[in-house]
């Protein structure tokens, strides 16, 4: 430790620490929201959380007034909005993940082109586009003449279009990832070009596509805006895509509106971040296990 | 005739005024002809970036994979020219090895075997199945290492193992040639060795071209030598010959390390 004895070192290792702990502040600055966002929303909405949370549809304005007056949870919970919401997505899923990937693959198999180039940045384009606009949009298309009506179906379109430039985007760049080696393989055995795609190229990229499938579904489930323009909601659980459906971030939207509901705003909102988080570290965790070598 | 270019009698494979070029600019490999004698090891060597790569994958016809690629000129195999050949039938009876060992990561070993006939969707029966792999294996003497693992993932096999493997997948199809580019470079010396006896064990069954970067490589265990410059098929002969008696001066110098 002789060299630290001077005192310029001395001052150097002080101005080091000063800078870590700076580092350290900022990065607990960052991470202190979702704290405290977490904390804020399990406390208010724990005592709420029970099997009919899950089970029952959201209860009416009267029936929350007279549990508030004695001092009740309120009673009922969200099973039309969570319904709603598996519904939509896996509608949205089904539209967009087909279309999402196949356009991926034509992407990164045509890197030099310039229509893949300009789709690619159409679709990043489509990826900035307000989900309060694919509502509008969704609104015209299918309320207005698909369905006649607000609907699961618009619903989905809205949120469909809203994961189609993160799949595609994702799709690319784990194409791109994999080595050109495997497909040249498939090439050499006499593979024809389709099956090289589908039997080698795809399901080597599995885990990626799987991620960027899992992260577009959990930026799509808190959609709330276009939702109001095309599901607009529902009391009642309903199956039925050409009528009008619940989500939980309409109950949330709904509930806020209710001076009745508080409550159940927190306990819809902790369900729905966990739900979201839930498919985050899905997604984070296949990332890594399926990692190709 | 060019005296530094000898002719094969009745050869498997014949190459004939072969120029390939990409982007239509100038031509990669230049008007190259030559014949592969069967049952045999033609080594192509050259220093980096002289096409022995691009010539090697004309012949089966991998340049098809990017589009700007021509190739003039005519390869036949067995007196078929290979560009009237159906890609598949022409895969079959030529198949190819590359540089880094690269079995399918998301199939077992056994899948990577039958690779060939799994992904052409060419339906076989369990016990035929079977009898490929095993065959296959046992011909790239990697049978016994791995007959207790064959349904775990190729990708956790050595390097050396993982390249036995790769020639076993083309082995699968009972090809009559078998390429092979630059196969050992990726690998540690032991595997080096290990290939190329195996090479040459597999010249009794099968017709050999490879590529290689290693000139005592290519003079342990190749019958005939080809050695190409800047495109150009300098000199080819028998290994033998050609290296203690080189006719061409370029040849000469590659050979005693002038360049390279």
């Amino acid at each position: 430790m002789q060299a630290f004895k001077n005192k310029g070192d001395r001052l150097r290792i002080k101005k080091d620490r000063i800078f870590y702990g700076f580092v350290i502040f900022f990065a607990l600055l960052t991470v202190s929201p979702l704290i405290l966002i977490v904390f804020k929303l399990v406390r208010e909405g724990i005592g709420q959380i029970n099997f009919d949370f899950f089970t029952q549809n959201q209860p009416n304005t009267f029936q929350a007034m007279v549990a508030i007056k004695n001092g009740e949870t309120i009673p009922g919970g969200i099973a039309n909005g969570i319904v709603g919401t598996l519904l939509m997505v896996v509608l949205a899923s089904v539209m967009a993940i087909p279309v999402g990937v196949l356009t991926g693959v034509y992407l990164s198999e045509n890197q030099n082109s310039r229509f893949a180039s300009m789709v690619g940045s159409i679709s990043d384009v489509l990826q900035g586009v307000p989900s309060i606009v694919l509502g509008v949009i969704s609104y015209l298309w299918i309320v207005k003449h698909v369905t006649n009506g607000y609907s699961a179906l618009a619903g989905s379109t809205s949120l469909a279009i809203m994961m189609l430039p993160l799949i595609v985007r994702s799709t690319e760049e784990t194409l791109k990832m994999i080595p050109v080696s495997y497909k040249e393989a498939a090439f050499a055995l006499g593979v024809p070009y389709h099956r090289v795609i589908l039997k080698v190229l795809l399901p080597s990229s599995l885990s990626g596509l799987l991620t960027g499938i899992l992260l577009s579904l959990s930026r799509i489930l808190g959609e709330t805006a276009p939702l109001m323009l095309t599901a607009l909601g529902s009391s009642m659980i309903n199956l039925d895509i050409t009528q009008p459906t619940s989500a939980v971030p309409l109950l949330i939207w709904e509930f806020y509106n209710n001076p009745n509901m508080v409550s159940l705003i927190w306990s819809s909102s902790l369900f729905l971040m966990g739900l979201v988080l839930f498919f985050n570290i899905i997604a984070k965790r296949m990332a890594k296990k399926w990692k190709i070598q | 005739m060019n005296e530094a270019i000898i002719s094969i009698d009745s050869p498997l494979l014949s190459i004939e005024k072969v120029s390939i070029s990409y982007d239509s600019g100038n031509p990669a490999v230049k008007d190259v002809s030559a014949g592969v004698k069967k049952n045999s090891i033609t080594a192509i060597m050259g220093p980096s970036g002289c096409s022995k790569s691009t010539l090697l994958r004309a012949i089966n016809r991998m340049h098809e994979l990017y589009p700007n690629t021509q190739v003039e000129g005519k390869i036949s195999l067995d007196s078929q020219n290979i560009f009237e050949m159906s890609p598949i039938e022409l895969r079959r009876r030529i198949g190819m090895v590359f540089q880094h060992p690269n079995p399918f990561p998301t199939m077992s070993i056994y899948d990577n075997v039958i690779a060939g006939y799994k992904l052409n969707g060419i339906k076989l029966k369990k016990s035929r199945k079977d009898e490929i792999v095993e065959k296959s294996l046992q011909e790239v003497t990697l049978w016994e290492e791995v007959k207790d693992a064959l349904f775990k993932k190729g990708t956790f096999l050595s390097g050396g193992q993982q390249q036995r493997l790769c020639i076993a997948r083309a082995l699968a199809f009972k090809p009559d040639i078998i390429l092979l580019d630059e196969p050992t470079s990726a690998l540690d010396p032991i595997a080096t060795t290990k290939i190329e006896d195996l090479l040459v064990e597999l010249k009794n069954d099968y017709t050999i071209v490879m590529v290689t970067h290693n000139m005592s490589q290519a003079a342990r265990i190749s019958d005939y030598s080809m050695f190409m410059y800047l495109g150009e098929l300098i000199e080819y002969g028998k290994t033998k010959i050609l290296f203690s008696n080189p006719v061409d001066k370029r040849t000469e110098a590659y050979l005693t390390g002038k360049f390279g």
